[in-house]
């Protein structure tokens, strides 16, 4: 349920986003020069994206007696009750030790885990829980980040002190030691864990928005505004956030992998979120040992994760050049 | 008089919307030994990249396109790199605007003078060192021996310019370029270095070709001027010829909107419009919708040069009252 | 005090009055961050201006001028002062009653790129005074106020929403005079509103704010380095130097006989161009001193071409001249000659 909100909250934001965009022409022409040279890893993100929500719209068939789990558009897809006992190895007709013939003889394209699950459906499945991951946390630190970092830059003196002190003491920590602390405290949810990767990760972009606020606030146009009469708020709104944005966004691209990866990270400790690629990954780790080894599990986690870091990456490296203030100014 | 500079057709392209857009168009310049040139012109006229373009220095991805420049008699376009490089700070030298970013921060300025003065002469270092505080001394630093050990942030705007005339100067070069010099200057400061450079043109008989949009500086120091617009000369002549009696309608609405010479309270004569950016120049004269004068030819066709005792312009204008 | 015993007396109390206005920066060091010497950009500077006149406030860089305009609009609080505008001391309003008076004094900045927003279109530039004091009942008469103002300062209304970096320099530079108008003020700081522009621009600008000036009664304060616009514009000069006034009076009889060798030596700077005399003369050797350690005595004793044994030691006031106020002890009226010292 709590999930399940958490996905509309980030559906939400990404239209209002869209709409903010399309409205300014400035940043019309900078997703155009996206789209011009990255085509294909925007493609592919924008895949993750579709089967993401594909996976998010689920619904309890009430047919039948006893307690049904809600089944997503992406479950539906597959044949209902697509497990087998054990494992199998890709398109396989029998089982992989023992050789017991399977349900539904070669249609695991991927094969199936210990629990007899399809790894297809799993990597796939995955990736909803990827993008809500990245797209949550930073949901919750990005706006953290902002008001901190703003506040100590904008106002400086005393308000900059306090900040900076709450920053370093947490720059300082150990940054794993205490997003296990919290998942611990919090409890063991999707949300949760993200609400713990927030907390923990909006220092560097705090640090980064402060450093960007002084330089604006000396700037001509701020000043202006202040001659003006503006009051202090509608200027920090109006002049120095807006201009903060290709920073958000950049940041936002840029540590959408190291997110997924520290989620990655936590499932290994046993800490992550359930579904997620990593928990297949440290499913798979045992695995590895036996004889003969079972390998397709891992390597379709270790796949699909790869895919979208890697796609992250590289549109994250294009907006980084295209929103560059240097681009800017000579693009104007 | 040996002509140090001759620049003949020169075009300067940057790539544009519509392909490549030239920002100098088809310049021509001349320079002897021991004559200060100013070449005047508003931003957007292009005197920059011209100056540049004199050594090779256009930044990508702009280029020469065409045209020919010779130093000394040397073809600048044909050298290779290495010639080119023995060329640069040897046979001429540059001074550039902003004092501030022109010396690398993190090096002592005796060491940029004394690189600058072994890359053309085979000296060892302290004779090299000894030769810079001497330089340090022609250009007007004080205490030149312990200046050599300063770095740039600890030396004002006006010190800085006169290192950097200095590195100029090591290598005794035929010609020095100065884009825009004091312009970054404070007036009494100004007033120092533009002294320093009319001593140096007496001393050393280098030929100067300064950069400004300042017309008092180009009172103060040159012997002739080339007025720049919209990336071409349209008018060239001896200082007080053109000052006096300028006969291009954009240099004579130049100097009548200075307001130090207009008097006061009454409405300053203004040249209406703005400078067309490069790539949005003008069919025919470029200054034409700007010009009180335009008659019909101006829209059509680029003027040729008309001579006159003392200066020649380019100017359908001034062209037809000297054929009646 | 401004010691000027002004040819004419003064009949009405004038528009802005400023007496003994200080800023000075801390430069901080150390763990702690205590200042540990101070950057006097404006030391104990007093200047009146009457309604519907210029007064030109002009030096070099360092001289604080810049930061009298932002001292006085309160955009860097000044440490000491008074500065009566209409008969009310800013310094002593609290922000929130300084905000009404900020409607009747603006500010046009030097660089027309950097004073507006890029991100913003132009018609939302100009109508945020307007809407931070609720000038206007709703968006659209605010549009219309834009447009009006736009082609007062002869730009086409139509082009209201299109971004700052879509017009030229002079443009731009219009816009912010518009933005600076909309206010409806009376008093208008130009911190080097002209510095940034062509020539040929330059006079444009020049005559705009001279007709507006004529049209709207408005008081400028014009701060520049550039004596040329001065001598062309202002009615009253006042120069500064390291963070003092050292002459001040009306414009054509600080031209025609500069009291200060400060001024002096500025005026006899500037290229001349005329070109049967090139006289420019480098009468201030050596460079302009720190801020934050300005010599003892008078501060341009170091420079000065006419210095003798008292400038090292005494600060010299601001002595009454013919029709202004010089900060120099040659313009002392009770000193006899002065004592005979080093001639530079």
């Amino acid at each position: 349920m709590l999930g399940n909100c958490a996905v509309a909250a980030l559906v939400l934001a990404g239209l209002a986003a869209a709409l903010r965009v399309g409205r300014s022409p400035l940043w019309r022409q900078a997703g155009r020069e996206l789209r011009r040279r990255r085509p294909f890893a925007l493609l592919v993100v924008a895949l993750y994206a579709a089967i993401a929500l594909l996976d998010s719209i689920a619904w309890v068939d009430h047919e039948g007696g006893g307690v049904h789990e809600a089944r997503s558009l992406l479950v539906r897809a597959f044949p209902a009750d697509f497990r087998e006992a054990s494992y199998s190895a890709p398109l396989a007709d029998v089982e992989f030790y023992g050789g017991a013939p399977l349900r539904h003889p070669g249609s695991h394209w991927l094969g199936t885990d210990i629990l007899g699950r399809d790894v297809l459906l799993q990597a796939l499945r995955g990736a909803r829980v990827a993008l809500l991951v990245g797209g949550l946390t930073s949901l919750i630190s990005i706006p953290l980040a902002l008001l901190f970092g703003v506040a100590a830059g904008y106002r400086g003196g005393r308000v900059d002190d306090v900040v900076f002190f709450v920053t370093s003491t947490l720059a300082s920590m150990p940054g794993l030691l205490l997003l296990v602390a919290l998942v611990m405290a919090l409890g063991r949810g999707p949300v949760q864990v993200c609400i713990a990767l927030g907390v923990t990760g909006w220092v560097g972009f705090a640090r980064l928005a402060r450093g960007e606020t002084f330089k604006l606030r000396e700037l001509d146009y701020v000043q202006a505004a202040r001659a003006l009469g503006v009051p202090e708020l509608r200027i920090v709104l109006r002049h120095v956030v807006p201009n903060l944005m290709h920073l958000v966004v950049i940041t936002f691209v840029l540590t959408f992998s190291g997110l997924v990866l520290s989620e990655a990270v936590l499932s290994w400790l046993g800490l992550g979120i359930d579904g997620s690629w990593g928990q297949m990954i440290d499913q798979a780790r045992d695995e590895l040992s036996r004889e003969p080894a079972i390998w397709w599990n891992l390597t379709a986690a270790s796949a699909a994760l790869f895919g979208l870091i890697l796609a992250v990456n590289l549109v994250g490296d294009a907006v980084r050049d295209i929103l560059d203030p240097r681009t800017l100014r000579e693009r104007a | 008089m040996t002509r140090v500079l001759e620049v003949e057709g020169l075009v300067v392209s940057f790539p544009g919307e519509h392909g490549r857009t030239p920002v100098v168009d088809r310049l021509d310049l001349e320079l002897d030994a021991g004559d200060t040139l100013a070449l005047v012109g508003e931003s957007g006229c292009g005197k920059s990249m011209t100056a540049l373009s004199l050594l090779r220095l256009v930044p990508r991805p702009g280029r020469i396109d065409a045209g020919r420049i010779r130093i000394d008699g040397e073809d600048l376009l044909a050298l290779r790199v290495d010639a080119l490089r023995r060329l640069r700070g040897h046979k001429a030298g540059m001074i550039f605007q902003e004092p501030m970013t022109s010396l690398n921060p993190v090096l002592r300025v005796g060491a940029q003078v004394v690189e600058a003065i072994r890359l053309h002469e085979r000296v060892g270092v302290l004779e090299a060192r000894r030769r810079a505080a001497e330089l340090f001394e022609r250009v007007g630093i004080p205490d030149p021996a312990e200046r050599l050990d300063a770095y740039p942030h600890e030396l004002s705007g006006g010190m800085k310019q006169r290192v950097m005339i200095a590195i100029a100067l090591a290598a005794r070069p035929r010609l020095l370029i100065a884009d825009e010099p004091t312009t970054a200057l404070d007036v009494t400061i100004q007033a120092q270095v533009l002294e320093l450079l009319r001593e140096l043109r007496r001393d050393t008989g280098m030929a100067v070709l300064l950069i400004t949009h300042d017309l008092g500086i180009v009172n103060e120091v040159a012997d002739r001027v080339a007025v720049m617009y919209a990336g071409r000369v349209v008018e060239v002549g001896a200082r007080e010829t053109l000052l006096g009696a300028a006969r291009h309608p954009y240099t004579q609405g130049l100097l009548r909107s200075i307001p130090a010479l207009a008097p006061r309270g009454a409405r300053l004569p203004e040249i209406p419009g703005s400078v067309p950016s490069a790539g949005a120049w003008p069919s025919g004269c470029r200054f034409h919708p700007r010009c009180p004068r335009v008659f019909d030819p101006c829209k059509q066709h680029d003027p040729d040069w008309t001579a006159l005792p003392g200066q020649r312009v380019r100017c359908h204008a001034v062209a037809r009252e000297l054929a009646s | 005090m401004s010691a000027a015993p002004t040819g004419a007396a003064a009949l009405a109390e004038p528009l802005l009055r400023v007496e003994g206005l200080r800023t000075w920066f801390p430069v901080r060091a150390g763990v702690l961050q205590r200042p540990v010497a101070w950057i006097r950009a404006v030391d104990d500077v007093s200047f009146s201006i009457e309604a519907g006149r210029t007064l030109a406030l002009v030096g070099e860089s360092g001289c604080g001028k810049s930061s009298v305009g932002r001292s006085l609009l309160r955009l860097v609080e000044p440490q000491a002062g008074r500065v009566w505008f209409e008969g009310v001391d800013l310094l002593g309003l609290a922000p929130a009653a300084l905000r009404p008076v900020r409607r009747r004094l603006q500010m046009v900045f030097q660089d027309p790129m950097a004073s507006l927003d890029p991100r913003m279109r132009v018609r939302d530039i100009v109508a945020e005074g307007m809407q931070a004091f609720g000038i206007g009942s709703s968006e659209s008469e605010r549009s219309e106020r834009v447009a009006r103002l736009l082609a007062r300062v002869q730009l086409d209304p139509g082009q209201m929403w299109r971004y700052p970096h879509e017009f030229s320099g002079g443009q731009r530079q219009r816009i912010c005079i518009a933005r600076a108008l909309a206010l409806e003020p009376r008093l208008v700081i130009c911190d080097e509103a002209t510095s940034a522009l062509d020539v040929s621009i330059q006079s444009q600008i020049l005559n705009l704010l001279r007709d507006l000036q004529q049209e709207l009664g408005l008081t400028y304060l014009f701060i520049t380095h550039d004596l040329g616009v001065v001598r062309y514009l202002a009615d009253r000069v006042a120069v500064m130097y390291l963070g003092q006034i050292v002459e001040e009076g009306p414009a054509e009889a600080l031209f025609r006989a500069p009291q200060h060798p400060y001024t002096q030596a500025l005026l006899a700077a500037v290229p001349s161009l005329d070109p049967a005399r090139r006289h420019s003369v480098a009468a201030a050797p050596g460079d302009v001193p720190s801020p934050s350690a300005p010599p003892p005595g008078c501060r341009f004793h170091t420079r000065c071409p006419r210095v003798f044994a008292r400038c090292a030691q005494e600060a010299p006031p601001l002595y009454g001249t013919a029709s202004g106020a010089s900060r120099c002890f040659l313009s002392d009226p009770g000193a006899a000659t002065p004592d005979a010292g080093p001639a530079r």
